[in-house]
């Protein structure tokens, strides 16, 4: 094959909840090795925009796609973490039985996980520094912990890409170091990662690329062609404010003349 | 197999018990346990089935939080059955299949319906297609039993059950909806675990979650329909929540909850007919779920890891164990007083460092004999006058633990002034309780913190390991020794 068809293509992506548009013709090619960190303010479409590209959300028009392919075909080739707070955490099942779920995409529907599953899984365990607890229920870890499992559950996918939402939300000081060494170690070995953050200041650190969201995609590259004031104040500053009101107005306009409401 | 057996109800004469009223509660009981009678043998096998079915269910209902929406589905049912009855003018057990299944899933799809098109919420939606769909059933049940043909039917035993009334068919129909049940768990084991935890990730992985979903929907729905004649239309949603509920109560993995709610439910079911058959044939639904209520209230008083029982006695086990440790630390005290001068200390003397009387400290003390961390030496008298002059003296395992919540008090507190920068004189309360908690995990981390220190703020000496194997009473200077744990 001449071309290698790119980890990551989005083309003109938009979504939007109850006719409320949350991402507005995002486009973006992620390169084969890139560290990227996704930030935006709260409402930004950062999840949303991992949610579409994971086939989570449906997206109202544009397509995206993974190794060139749809996601539907390429599903093992993609690890997720989700965040920390879309689980039941007192769901009855083990730090063990969590991480194997990463490899039930390699074994196949309706086939059991084999021996060789439980030792990646153990690996993988090891590698975050979690198998210790792995007969532990999932509730009674601290949030660092559960972190890790999720991020043991993404390794065991052993994939390409990896599209995290949040991965350093709410763990602790040693956590946070920790998964910084995993990124960097997975970029190292050519993975792709795309990581949803919330803390800019140590955005600027953590990653090789920035994405910056706010509905639109205000920018994406290179650390030091993105951290710049200037976009900064874009995608966090009042400007763009204007375009998601204007859009929520025209939203919730068309949904009270459906109704026939004269109030607005 | 036992359907073929099933198929021959004519190999025994009664067919119905209720024909009998005159037993005595043992002949009852025989005849129950001999499985004689035909209705019985059904009523059992319905129950076990039913357990089955509703039990395997009813782990994914608790573990997925979908409780009120097995309510709901139960109880929209019931239009269902009274419409497939109306149409065979029968009670044939396949009309009312379908027409039970049809409602079920028709009151589900109404649900996503309201919550989708409007802004009510999901609870809201539910509470509306139950007490709709149910006052529905209610009034073409009345209908029917106003026609010619309503009286004899039995179609009242939809209501609260009537296991007794089940017939061979019926009891098919339920196995072949617990034989479903189970393959579900077994083929869809890990599809039915990913999904129910973490839905974004199971799609992510490739698993068809609407699949799934629906997998497990339309088998509810069956396994509601097919156990309504045994315990009714009111009660059927507890045989799906409360035996799950209370295996919930008592693991933490999914594959036991399943088989616990499993157990849980034909336990309930057999208690149940076999109440209901004792009374003379009364409803069958109560007594099920009265039984599967009461496992749930064992469960929650005397479950081993969640039972209030068990937390209670966790939680006076620890009070002794501090109450232990508060004693033999002042006999170390005292000991310290002296300068190790004496082996052991009298009951007095532990009395006044405690501020105790003299015949609480006797009590502590003959509790400390009992659980062998001490011996007493005293007279045969009792009372206050002789007890003030026993002698305590720790056996080696009491001076072992002696020494290790002394020294893990004082550590304690250096740590809390040398790193967390406490004055000397506001540590000694939380030390007091962080004393009995800390780990041996967490000492060696604070010696490697503070150095292996041999004085605490106070200028106490902190017991060393050395400490511990000389014994108490045979060193007048512990502060000698080096680390409390050997050095490499």
């Amino acid at each position: 094959m001449v071309h290698i068809a790119p980890p990551l293509e989005i083309h003109d992506l938009t979504v939007s909840y109850d006719r409320k548009p949350v991402l507005y013709g995002v486009d973006a090619v992620v390169e084969a090795g890139s560290l990227v960190g996704v930030v935006g303010p709260n409402g930004a479409g950062k999840s949303t925009l991992i949610k579409t590209i994971m086939g989570i959300v449906q997206p109202n028009g544009g397509w995206v796609k993974i190794f060139g392919q749809p996601y539907k075909k390429a599903v093992t080739r993609v690890g997720y973490v989700p965040q920390r707070e879309s689980v039941d955490w007192d769901f009855p099942v083990s730090v063990m039985d969590v991480v194997l779920m990463g490899r039930y995409g390699h074994a196949g529907f309706m086939r059991r996980v084999s021996k060789r599953d439980r030792e990646i899984a153990v690996e993988c365990l090891e590698k975050v520094n979690m198998l210790p607890f792995s007969d532990r229920q999932i509730g009674n870890l601290s949030g660092g912990q559960q972190q890790r499992v999720f991020l043991a559950r993404a390794l065991a996918q052993e994939s390409d890409l990896y599209l995290m939402d949040e991965p350093f939300a709410g763990v602790d000081a040693a956590t946070e170091t920790a998964i910084v060494e995993l990124l960097r170690d997975l970029k190292d070995r050519g993975k792709t990662l795309i990581v949803v953050h919330h803390d800019l200041s140590s955005a600027r650190e953590y990653f090789d690329k920035l994405m910056l969201l706010n509905m639109r995609l205000v920018a994406f590259g290179a650390m030091e062609e993105t951290f710049t004031p200037d976009l900064l104040q874009k995608t966090y500053g009042g400007r763009l404010t204007i375009l998601s009101d204007v859009a929520g107005q025209a939203a919730g306009r068309s949904e009270f003349e459906q109704e026939g409401n004269p109030k607005l | 197999m036992l359907l073929v057996f099933f198929a021959f109800p004519a190999l025994v004469h009664a067919t119905r018990i209720g024909g009998v009223t005159d037993l005595d509660w043992s002949e009852q009981t025989f005849r129950f346990l001999s499985l004689r009678d035909a209705a019985v043998r059904n009523a059992v096998l319905g129950s076990v089935f039913m357990g089955v079915s509703c039990g395997l269910f009813g782990g994914y209902v608790v573990a997925r939080r979908l409780a009120l929406f097995g309510d709901t589905l139960s109880h929209a049912v019931l239009p269902g059955v009274a419409l497939g009855f109306l149409w065979s003018r029968t009670k044939d057990p396949l009309a009312i299949f379908v027409g039970a299944t049809v409602a079920g899933l028709l009151g589900t799809v109404v649900v996503a319906w309201i919550r989708k098109t409007t802004r009510v919420k999901e609870d809201s939606a539910l509470g509306l297609v139950l007490s709709g769909f149910y006052a529905v059933g209610i009034c073409i049940l009345t209908v029917i039993q106003e026609m010619e043909f309503g009286n004899q039917s039995g179609i009242d035993k939809f209501l609260f059950g009537q296991a007794a009334a089940l017939s061979s068919e019926d009891v098919g129909l339920m196995g072949l909806v617990a034989i479903g049940a189970l393959l579900m768990v077994t083929l869809f084991n890990k599809e039915l675990l990913v999904t129910s935890f973490d839905e974004g990730f199971a799609r992510s992985v490739g698993v068809p979650v609407e699949f799934m979903r629906y997998v497990l929907l339309v088998g509810l729905t069956f396994a509601v329909v097919t156990s309504l004649q045994a315990v009714g239309v009111v009660l059927v949603s507890a045989l799906l929540i409360t035996p799950a509920a209370t295996a919930y109560l008592l693991t933490d993995r999914m594959g036991t909850l399943l088989l616990l709610s499993t157990l849980f439910g034909v336990a309930g079911g057999l208690f149940g007919s076999y109440g209901s058959f004792l009374g003379n044939n009364l409803p069958t639904g109560p007594f099920m779920v009265l039984a599967c209520t009461s496992f749930f209230v064992v469960a929650f008083f005397c479950g081993p890891k969640h039972g209030l029982i068990s937390k209670w006695l966790r939680r006076r086990n620890r009070v002794r164990q501090v109450s232990f440790e508060n004693t033999m630390k002042a006999a170390y005290q005292v000991l310290e007083a002296g300068d190790f001068s004496k082996e052991s200390v009298t009951v007095g003397a532990l009395a006044a460092r405690r501020r105790q009387s003299v015949a609480e400290a006797r009590r502590e003390a003959d509790d400390l004999v009992k659980a062998g961390f001490a011996s007493l030496l005293c007279s045969d008298h009792t009372g206050p006058r002789y007890s003030q002059d026993a002698r305590l003296s720790l056996t080696p395992a009491g001076w072992e633990r002696a020494c290790q919540i002394v020294r893990n008090h004082r550590l304690w507190e250096l740590y809390l002034t040398n790193e967390a920068r406490y004055a000397a004189d506001h540590v000694h309360e939380d030390a007091e309780k962080i004393e009995h908690v800390l780990g041996e995990k967490v000492v060696r981390h604070l010696e490697r913190i503070l150095k292996d220190p041999r004085r605490d703020p106070h200028g106490s000496a902190i017991p060393s390991l050395e400490d511990i194997e000389r014994g108490a009473g045979l060193s007048t200077n512990p502060a000698s020794a080096t680390g409390y744990f050997r050095q490499n």
